[in-house]
């Protein structure tokens, strides 16, 4: 059983349907001009704006649990990084043994843990919630430009990272990027999404 | 009670002009604004002067429900005026008009029935009085906590949707601009109650000493309508703000800011 099944699947204002399913650890491109509908896409899979047609993750549909208990299995991680706690810590808690290896794994120094999230870069918030997200273990990750605002050697440590969890945990991803070389690096396969027609 | 002729109020009326003037010297932008408030409170009290003796001579029903209901349609024009941001399809003057007619009308009716004991209950002499400060004191309430609430979502947009991506149920997120919202809505009143007597003696209990009456009557009336103001903001706040967060949210836990104007 695919970890996501799409089917008929239509949102925003696109009349047309995409249907994929994501087996276990797959990771889904997805690539389109600005205003084709990729985060809109992102977002109606989350269940955060209204959709038609067939959903499920695991074989259940979002309409059979609490929408927040969905979104703990298909998570979004919007382009911009946005914290609401005042540290790091806080923002992270409980703070357990995944949170160092995470920090590793994405390429960021231990001691930005203490620090206060209104000091932080762009770079080290979009990082900072890529763990933040990865902490809570969802099933699916919906990856909005995830490396939008890293440099070459981070994009590679935060591309290596994810890569890694996909292996070790079966993590399945949807990955907008405006970088066709990288959707290539880290994608299984690419859906373009053409604006103003719709997903091609 | 000594009383006050038309050339005592002029007389008082007078220092006001003489501010005025001094606010247009010191080019303060306020005398127009200062000037066009007195002659407001002139007429308006006036009218409402010669209004109130004939329903107090004729004490009829119909005249005291007619008062009433201007003075909410007034509330409720008040309320969504002083929003930033209003609901698509009329829903905040909905929601203003429940929240003044639940909270304040039946605080009103509790006071006026269980308390006060009026013989009838609607007497305009007690009826009009106590309803006119529980319902401008809710009307407060649910302007404030109104504009706060909306103001905040709109603000806090892409933070709640973050917040809910990360499986944040939405009723926690709605309780937390529930809280925020309820403080400002409440500050008012939460002060009033704390200086009350101390900083300043409220205008009911004044109006009572200077009309002669006995000061503890005066101090018991005054409690009793400062708790059931304070009954009716919260009890006006909160409905309002329930009703209004279950507007903007689906059950899908989604975020429909698109139910406000200018908002998509």
């Amino acid at each position: 059983m695919p970890v996501l099944h799409v089917d008929a699947f239509t949102y925003g204002h696109y009349p047309d349907t995409l249907s994929f399913d994501l087996e276990p650890g797959a990771c889904l491109g997805i690539s389109g001009p600005s205003g084709s509908g990729k985060t809109r896409l992102l977002r109606a899979l989350a269940d955060l704006d209204p959709w038609k047609g067939v959903l499920t993750c695991q074989g259940l549909s979002p309409t059979r649990m609490p929408a927040h208990q969905w979104r703990q299995r298909v998570m979004w991680l919007p382009a911009d990084s946005l914290w609401w706690t005042s540290t790091v810590r806080e923002g992270l808690a409980p703070i357990t043994d995944s949170v160092s290896r995470l920090f590793d794994c994405v390429g960021l120094e231990h001691t930005l843990l203490e620090a206060p999230t209104a000091h932080l870069s762009s770079g080290e918030k979009q990082r900072l919630s890529l763990v933040r997200a990865l902490l809570l273990n969802p099933l699916v990750l919906l990856l909005d430009e995830p490396t939008a605002h890293v440099d070459t050697a981070t994009r590679q440590h935060v591309e290596q990272c994810i890569q890694r969890t996909r292996e070790e945990r079966g993590l399945c991803c949807l990955w907008v990027s405006h970088d066709r070389e990288q959707l290539n690096r880290v994608a299984d396969s690419i859906l373009f999404l053409n604006h103003p027609g719709g997903p091609t | 009670m000594i009383e006050l002729g038309w050339t005592q109020v002029g007389l008082s009326a007078l220092p006001l002009l003489g501010i005025a003037l001094l606010f247009r010297l010191l080019r303060l932008d306020l005398d127009q604004t200062l000037l066009i408030g007195a002659v407001r409170t002139w007429l308006q009290l006036t009218c409402v002067g010669f209004i109130l003796k004939g329903i107090f001579t004729h004490a009829r029903w119909e005249w005291t429900f007619l008062f009433a209901g201007v003075m909410i349609a007034t509330g409720v024009f008040e309320v969504v005026r002083r929003q930033k941001h209003r609901l698509r399809r009329g829903k905040s003057i909905l929601l203003a008009v429940f929240g003044l007619s639940c909270a304040g009308v039946l605080t009103a009716c509790y006071a006026l029935v269980v308390l006060v004991g009026a013989d009838p209950w609607w007497t305009p002499q007690y009826s009009i009085p106590l309803m006119g400060m529980i319902l401008g004191n809710t009307m407060t309430g649910i302007a404030l906590g109104m504009d706060t609430f909306l103001a905040g979502l709109v603000k806090n947009r892409a933070l709640l949707e973050t917040r809910l991506a990360l499986g944040t149920p939405m009723a926690l997120l709605m309780r937390e601009q529930l809280r925020e919202s309820m403080r400002t809505s409440m500050l008012p009143i939460i002060n009033s109650l704390a200086i009350c007597g101390i900083v300043s003696l409220p205008g009911m209990m004044t109006g009572q000493i200077l009309a002669g009456n006995d000061p503890a009557t005066a101090v018991r009336y005054q409690m009793m309508i400062m708790y059931m103001i304070a009954t009716g903001a919260a009890c006006g706040s909160l409905t309002t703000l329930i009703f209004l967060a279950r507007t903007l949210t689906d059950a899908r836990e989604r975020l429909r800011l698109d139910r406000i104007i200018g908002c998509s």
